[in-house]
This record gives C-alpha cells, structure tokens and sequence, in this order.
C-alpha cells in the first residue's frame, strides 16, 4: 500500500541495476534473522585443522576498501577462488555479501571475513581478508575491522576514479598506520583511464604512479599480481603466542541455535575450547564452546594463535555481549584494553511505526529478532495520536536506516511507516530546575516535544558532519550553492586531476539528512560523489515550530528548526498537509507558527458541493457500500479541534520526501 | 433495456451494442421474468414503472406493451399508473413515440445531455442539438406535462457562461420536469481515461458548485421545485417512480443487471432484500429461460442497513425523512432519539447544512450541495 516505505532513491547511488548485484536465485532470499547461521555446519564433521602450522610470519591480515561499486566483493570473489577457498564458477558474485539487501544493492553492510591458504614459493601463507561495511555510516566498524589488519587494498575504479568514499576510506587506513596496496580496478571497460586514476592516487595520496596495480576482478586479470603483493608489502602481524590472551571482537552475528557468533583477531596468546575469557567492556566471563575460522563458514580448529583472526562461541546470549571493539582477555589474566572501543553512537532518529496496529507485535517480535543482529540500532517505545504504537530508532546514518528498513520487508515481510528523519539537538541548559531535574546541564533532544524552552537555555547545539564531494569541475558552481543553501561552511577545494575537483564542507548533519544527496546527484547529472564523517557539534540558533489547524496545534507534525530555515520548513509542511488533507464542511487554516507568531499559512477551501449527481435504483448498492466505507473510515480519522484528518495524511507529511 | 446503437464516451451503465438481436427473445424473457418477481414478491399493486437502459427507446413498442401486459396480468395495475420510457432523441420519431404511448407509456425521459452539438460529440452521443430539440418538441405534444429532459454539466472545457447559455436554451424548450446531472468521470470511461491522461481539462471544483448553484437559481426563478438534488419540477410533475427510491419504497428489477429491493415472500422470506439481476444479456435470457427469473445476487437488508438506505435517500428530497417515514422502518427509535441528541447531526444543524423539525430531517439548500459530505458522519451517529 502507499504507506509503505519502499527503498528510497535516495541511496541510488549505492548501485542501479546490475547485474553483479543480481540476487543468485532463490538462495538469495534470506530466512527470517537466520542470516548469521546460514552457514555450513558439515564441516564441523571434517578434520580440524591445526592453525599451530600458520606462524605469525606466514600470515597477512588484510581489508579490502573501495567506493561504492569499484568492485571490492568482485575482488574479493577472484581472491577466494584463486587460494580455493571456494570452487570457482561464473556464479561467484559477491560471495561475502550474505544478505538480499547487499546484493541488491551492491553493498557490504554486514563484514563478513574469510581466510584463504595460499602457497607461494614453497610458503604455506594464511590470509585473512576482513571484509568491512563499504559505507561511513559504519565508519566506526570499518574502523574496527581495520583494526584487526596491517594493510589494505585500495581498490579504484580506472574509469570513475577517486570518488568521495575512496578518500574517507583512504584516511581510515592511512591513520590506521595500514600498508596500502591501490589496485585501479575495471582496466577491461572501454572508457576507463588507469594512468589518469594512477596521477590522482599520485597527487591525493602520495603514492608513486608505479605502485598502482591495473586489474580486471571481473575477468580475472593480474589478481596474482595483487597477491602477490599483499605477502611482499603487508607486514606480518607482530604479537606472540607467548603473551597472554588479548582478542579483539571486530563484529559479531546472532545464530538461533548457538547464541552469539564472535569475529575476533587475536593480538596476544592462544584460544581454545574450554578456555574461561572475560569481556573487557560487560565484565561477564564466559566459557569458550568451539573455536575457528571462515573460510568463509565457519569451520572448527582446534585453537585460535596470536596474529589469527576467526570466530568463538562462548554462551554469549545477546550481540550486545559481543559489541564491536571490546577486548576479550583470559580468567585472570586481565589485559590492558585494545584503544578504540566505543558503544554504538545514533546520528539519526525516525519513527518506526506498523502500517495497521493489528500488525504491532509482529512488528516489534521482527525488530527484536533483527537488532539481535544489529546492535547499532537503538529502540525506544514511543507512541504518536496519529500513528499509534511505535518506535524512535536510532541509526548510524541513513544508509543504516535505509538498509534496516528493507531488511524488514524483505526478512521479515513487514511494511512500515517511517517518519522523516531527525538528528539528535542538544541544550546546554540555563535553568537551575531543569538542570536539577535531568541531573546535567547538557541535554539530548530527541523528540520535539522535549525541546525546552529558550529563556530556560544557554546554547542549542548541532550536530555536524564534514562532508566530502568529489565532483567533475564543471559542477562546482551548482554545487557550492547548494551547499551554502544547506548551511554549510567550505573547509577544503583542492584540484585531484585537471577535470575533477574535490570538496569539503562542514555540514549541519540535519540539512543532509533528507534530500541533500538526491539534489547533489541531480545538478551533477549523477557524477558528483558524496561522502561525509562526524564533525562534533556546533552552537546553532533552533526554534521549535509548530503546525496549527484551525487554531489548533498538531503535536506530531512540531519540528524542531534552524531560525533561517523556519519560513522555508514551515511552508512547506503547510503546503504538504494541505494536499494530504480532504476537503471539509467548513475552511481549514494551515499555519506554521513559532511560539504565537504565525510564519506561513495555506488555507484548505470548504466543500461548496460534494453530492452524487445520480442516485437511482442501480447506483444505491454502490452507493451506500461506498458511504459505510467512508463511515468506518472516520473512525480511524483524527480529530484535531473540528478538523478530521486522515491518518495517512501525516504519514504524507512526515515521511521522506524521496518517498512522495 | 440493456441496449445502445453505441457507446457514449461518458456511461458506465451495463450496456451492448449488438449487431444483430432477436427481439421476440428478449421480449419473451423480460414478460417471464417480471411475471415470476411479481409473483415472488406477492405484489398486488404496481404504482409506478420505469423503462430505463440502456436505450428503452430502441425496443418494438409491442415489447413495451408486452410487458406491462404481463405485469397487468399478475398484479393490479390501475389506469393512469405513472409508466415512463427512458428515449434518446436519435429514436424518437414522432411515429415510434406514438407507439409508445398506444403501448401504455404516458411519461417521457429525453436524454438531451446538451444543445451544443461539440459538447454532444465528446460525450459520444449519436444526435445532434437540433435532433435534440425536435425529438423535445415531437414528445411534448404526444406527452404534454409529462415530458421530461436530461442535462449534463460539469464538461471538461466547458464555462459557466457556456453552461448558464444552455440551460436557458433548455428552459426555452422543456417541459414541466428537467433533471440537471454533474458529470461524474466513472472509472472505465472513455472520458475519465481522457482526464486521467491529461488530454482534456478536470472541471475544477469551484466552478461545479457554481454551475450547480446558478442552475438551481435560474430553475426556481423559472417556477420550478428543487424537489431532489439533481431533480426539477414545476406543476406537480414529480417523477413518482424515482421518489419512491428515496423513499425507500419497494421495487422490482427486471431485465439485465437491474436492481431490486423488495420482501420475497414466494421464497418464504419476510426480510426486504437488495437483489440484482444477471448483467450480461445472453446469460441472463438463459436463466431466466430456465427458471424463471435471474437474480444474481440476494443480500437481505437488517434494519440498520435499512435505515442507512433511508436516510441516505431521503435527504436527497426537499421534504428530507419525515419523521412519519422513519416510524415505519425504525418503530422503536424516533429520528429525535437519533439525531436530536448532541452529536454530528447537532453540529451540522450549527453549521447551518441540517434541520430537524417536527416533520422531518433535511438538508438546508447549502447542506444538500454537500450532502455526501455529511452522510458519513450521519451514518456514523445512526450505528451509536
């Protein structure tokens, strides 16, 4: 039905049809919540491997990076079939990207990791590729992720280039103090231009021209030649078994049957079955149930070395016992946490609420089972006079609000009402009372109805993202007032080549929230690129608007607003409520209002005639079938003053415009 | 009479054009079927009958005659009996019209639509304005009093000045009953797919309510009674077979696709039922061939439902639901336990669109205008 939220062109850009990006058939469609086990457990019943083999120096932990669609899973489907690690067909696409939504959209939300045997020269070789999250909506797991490695391929599209994504994830593994291995990537395509990509990678990284591998992962060219590299110019790790226990958990996956599956890379000591471990961050002790590695399923060893990376099971019931970044050290034996960890941070809040009622157990037993997986999502109850019971849920980024929404429709076949994102203000508070009542002086905002008032505040604040665009030249202009539109403040322009600019704007993150993307791809005819990282938050003149009917205020339509941005928002919430409101007996008026002042007004004309012209023999059955309809349909109408509005007139108004 | 010479761009009726028809099968049928449901319902008086379609005026007058025989056969039929026929002015000659009236038919419907002959080619109809005016001209003095026209307004394109234009033009010409209907864009016709795509204009709103309030003014100034929402009449010339619809009184369906509400009793029923007859023709000659009569669908009427219908109907009326009429079907509660209690009908009365008297429940002249906008609150007081 309408109110459903389908997948919004907002995030178009993540991949258009394509066939890599095909789901394989039916296998594609994942089980309800059972994407962490849908793994293989026949191997269990193999001979366990014996890791003792794979000394430190025989192993290279790596990650492969990319912007989005340059090709890290097609690479990284070529890699896993040159080292055997699975058989090679021409089905192989995007091997590691487990669910429907990575497929469809060509993206990697969930890591998934691999080891692959490799023997070169005589050298038995371990290599673990990490996969991370290809978007910075999860920078801080591809942060972990990289963590866990001592190099990277930089891949690159030879004929789109550095794109914006390619330079955030640079910088990730270039502070991370990773070796870098640029892979320019796509040589087969008719218009690409590896020696152009080459002088970009020159000029933005410092990297020699002559350091760039040109390779087709479609067509298998030169994916030796990367090998290759990744043993010869990515540094073994340097921990010894010797030491005492210290793992790192880089993500983790629910299964049903055995609780909570752990990725860890182990920088100290040895692990194994039987092992009692603590987690640095919970405390909790729990005993080890099975070790090993994936390959890419997971496959028993019977223990885990310094330097390996792999999986551990230990009774852990919730992913929230296995949180990204924590340290997990022997009984004990305590360690000196790994540096780095953070609970999961929301950027951006939205209404989660069923399409019927009926459907809100359902609803809240498919969000349960799928935060289990997703510990980065927070759930608050909340409730709406519109839309009934619901949820706020707090996300990383849009992407991540993007990706969880369709999860729900496709794993769990749930339609959902989502409210237009909001990001989370805050108020350093000025009231003595207030800051007695909440017990600090700085307060998140993330429901409207919480904002205080002025007189009872010092400062508003917001937060803020630095964005990146890496765009033709030809769109500078364009671009540039679009950005000031948003509010935005220009920190960096820099020339990556003589065509291609590249642009960094501090950004308040509410102005990109909703439709900023759209409108950049847009005036860009699709070329500019856009990525963007937390930029902390800025002191920021907000106002909380309300919208009035007929005098009346509409408590889910209050936004909170930037005082310049108050006429352009309040316009139009009155021009969107106007459409999605039926006509009436009598004048509806429409107005925004900040405090009693009113900023904007649409007025909703009365019904002068509204009457079947005939109404005869034949056309009474249908007549009157259609007035009981509209007789039920005032029952669910809400009542604002005199002013019936129907409940999809909010969902009209508060969810995404990409949706209209 | 489910058949038409061809289809116009805005009708949505259950309609054939055939090429061909074998009229004494239809007639056989129609004289069987009106005999079997007469008989089912027990009646024992017909008040009023109505030929509609379709195109009733392309049927052999013998065939109109035939039925009202085999009504008068099996139930009284009195002298005088309101007996109207549906015609379009492209089949009423003065001759065929005569044989209507020799067959028993005493009042007349013409489907003018329109006196501009662009408005009458994109409404599809086969006339011409001046077949129009003839066809008027020639029904009069054959049906003097008891003529009556048909207007469409609200065309796609069409101003208030061109609407005003015509509809003086029809009062010049009509007789003592005119029927003055907004142009409802039905799903599944050629003119609504036309607006839908864009290739022709949607009227907007104001303008209907205007066409609409200009045309009641110019009709009451000319002597006429605004007696239902789409109805004019002046010297007592009311339609009696459409009011007893927004009566809610009871009527046989008969023929293809046609509609009834009566009691059943023949089936042993003592419940009113909404009933439907077969739509399509060739179906519906086979049933009713087999056994009788062909009722596709059969919904006994609760008395909620009943008096949904009632109220529904009846405030299309000038005299509203008189509180005599409601008594018959709501015995128990008044329309003052209903509607005098605060609620939606009491607001409504505030808002100056409603009144209740001692008399009955009715729209005021601005209410009806919006009566569809109020009925649902209505219903929704009546359920409580």
């Amino acid at each position: 039905m309408a109110l459903a939220v389908r997948t919004a062109s907002w995030w178009a850009r993540l991949r258009g049809p394509c066939p890599a990006a095909a789901p394989r058939g039916s296998a594609a469609r994942l089980p309800a919540g059972l994407v962490g086990c849908r793994r293989h457990y026949s191997s269990r019943d193999k001979e366990k491997i014996d890791m003792s083999t794979y000394p430190v120096e025989s192993i290279r932990n790596f990650s492969i990076i990319a912007h989005v669609d340059h090709g890290k899973s097609t690479l990284a489907d070529r890699l896993l079939e040159i080292t055997g690690t699975i058989a090679k067909t021409d089905r192989n696409k995007q091997v590691l990207d487990k669910l429907q939504v990575e497929r469809e959209r060509g993206i990697t939300v969930k890591a998934q990791s691999a080891s692959l045997f490799y023997n070169r020269e005589g050298v038995n070789y371990l290599l673990n590729l990490i996969d991370t999250p290809g978007h910075v909506d999860f920078n801080y797991e591809v942060s972990r992720s990289l963590s866990a490695c001592q190099g990277v391929i930089l891949v690159v599209d030879a004929n789109e280039g550095i794109q914006a994504q390619t330079v955030a994830n640079f910088y990730l593994a270039f502070e991370a103090q990773l070796a870098i291995i640029p892979v320019i990537n796509k040589i087969d395509l008719k218009h690409s231009d590896p020696e152009r990509v080459e002088k970009q990678i020159e000029k933005l990284f410092d990297i020699p021209v002559n350091e760039c591998i040109r390779i087709s992962a479609k067509h298998g060219i030169n994916i030796e030649k990367v090998l290759e590299k990744v043993i010869e110019k990515i540094p073994p790790p340097q921990f010894k078994t010797t030491d005492p226990l210290k793992a790192l958990v880089f993500d983790s996956t629910f299964d049903h049957y055995r609780g909570v599956i752990a990725n860890v890379a182990l920088f100290g000591g040895e692990i194994q079955k039987g092992h009692k471990i603590v987690s640095a961050h919970t405390n909790k002790r729990y005993e080890v149930n099975e070790v090993g590695i994936l390959t890419p399923n997971e496959q028993p060893t019977h223990k885990l070395y310094a330097g390996q990376v792999g999986y551990l099971i230990a009774g852990m019931k919730e992913v929230t016992e296995a949180q990204i970044g924590d340290t997990l050290f022997m009984y004990k034996q305590p360690v000196e946490p790994l540096p780095g960890f953070k609970s999961a941070k929301p950027m951006v809040f939205a209404g989660m609420y069923p399409v019927d009622q009926t459907e809100y157990n359902n609803l809240k037993s498919a969000l349960e089972r799928l935060t289990l997986n997703d510990s980065s999502v927070t759930v608050h109850r909340d409730s709406s006079l519109a839309l009934g019971a619901g949820w706020r849920l707090g996300f990383l980024g849009l992407l991540h609000m993007e990706v969880f929404n369709q999860r729900l429709e496709q794993e769990y076949n749930m339609s959902v009402i989502l409210t237009a994102p909001t990001v989370p203000y805050k108020a350093v508070l000025s009231s003595a009372k207030l800051i007695k009542e909440y017990g600090k002086s700085e307060i998140t905002i993330i429901n409207p109805a919480q904002f205080p008032d002025k007189h009872l505040v010092s400062e508003y604040l917001e937060p803020t993202v630095l964005g990146t665009i890496v765009t033709p030249q030809e769109y500078i202009g364009k671009i540039i007032v679009l950005c000031q539109d948003r509010r935005a403040v220009q920190k960096d322009m820099l020339y990556i080549d003589e065509h291609r600019v590249m642009l960094k704007y501090l950004f308040p993150l509410n102005e990109i929230v909703v439709d900023f993307y759209d409108a950049l791809k847009s005036l860009s005819s699709g070329y500019a690129s856009f990525d963007y990282e937390d930029g902390g938050y800025q002191a920021a003149d907000l106002i909380k608007m309300d919208i009035l009917l007929n005098g009346n205020p509409v408590e889910e339509l209050a936004t909170i607003t930037h005082n310049d941005k108050a006429y352009a928002t309040g316009k139009f919430l009155c021009e969107r409520l106007k459409d999605a409101i039926p006509r009436q007996l009598f004048e509806i008026a429409i107005q925004a209002a900040i405090g009693k002042k009113i900023i904007a007004r649409e007025t909703l004309k009365a019904y002068r005639k509204n009457v079947v012209a005939k109404c005869y023999g034949g056309d009474i059955t249908r007549r009157m079938k259609l007035l009981k309809r509209q007789a039920e349909g005032k029952r669910l109408m809400r009542k604002i003053g005199n002013v019936e509005v129907p409940r999809d007139a909010f969902i009209r108004v508060l969810k995404r415009q990409s949706d209209k | 009479w489910p058949y038409c010479r061809q289809h116009c761009s805005y009708c949505s009726f259950n309609k054939y054009v055939v090429p061909a028809l074998d009229e004494a099968a239809v007639r056989a049928c129609l004289v069987r079927e009106v005999q079997t449901l007469l008989r089912l319902g027990h009646v024992q008086r017909v008040t009023s009958v109505f030929f509609g379609g379709g195109t009733p005026s392309l049927a052999a007058p013998h065939t109109i005659a035939a039925v009202l025989e085999a009504a008068a056969e099996v139930a009284h039929l009195p002298a005088g009996t309101e007996v109207t026929l549906e015609a379009n002015p492209s089949s009423t000659d003065p001759s065929h019209l005569a044989g209507f009236r020799a067959a028993g038919v005493n009042r007349i419907s013409i489907g003018v639509q329109s006196l501009e002959d662009a408005e009458l080619r994109l409404l599809g109809r086969e006339h011409t304005a001046a077949e129009a005016r003839a066809a008027v001209e020639a029904a009069r003095k054959l049906f003097p009093g008891r003529t009556s026209l048909d207007l469409l307004f609200g065309l796609p394109g069409q101003s208030l000045q061109g609407w005003q234009r015509g509809l003086e033009a029809a009062l010049g010409l009509c007789d003592d009953h005119v029927a003055l209907y907004q142009l409802t864009l039905e799903r599944g016709t050629a003119l609504e797919a036309w607006v839908r795509r864009g290739a022709l204009p949607e009227p907007p709103q104001d303008l209907l309510a205007d066409m609409y309030q200009s045309a009641r003014e110019a009709l009451v100034a000319a002597g006429f009674r605004h007696y239902e929402v789409s109805n004019f009449a002046r010297k007592g010339a009311l339609s009696s077979h459409n009011l007893s619809y927004w009566r809610a009184e009871q009527y046989v369906g008969v023929g293809p696709g046609a509609h009834g509400r009566f009691v059943p009793w023949g089936e042993g029923s003592s419940q009113r039922e909404a009933r439907v007859q077969t739509p399509h023709p060739d179906t519906w000659m086979e049933e009713v061939r087999r056994r009788g009569h062909s009722t596709r669908q059969r919904a006994v009427l609760g008395t909620l439902e009943q008096l949904q219908e009632v109220l529904a109907l009846g405030l299309r009326t000038d005299e509203g639901v008189t509180q005599r009429r409601w008594g018959l079907f709501s015995p128990q509660l008044s329309l003052g336990e209903v509607f005098g209690a605060p609620g939606e009908a009491q607001e409504l009365q505030q808002g100056g669109w409603l009144l209740l008297d001692a008399r009955a429940l009715r729209c005021t002249p601005t209410g009806l205008a919006v009566l569809d906008a109020m009925l649902p609150a209505l219903l929704c007081q009546l359920q409580r």
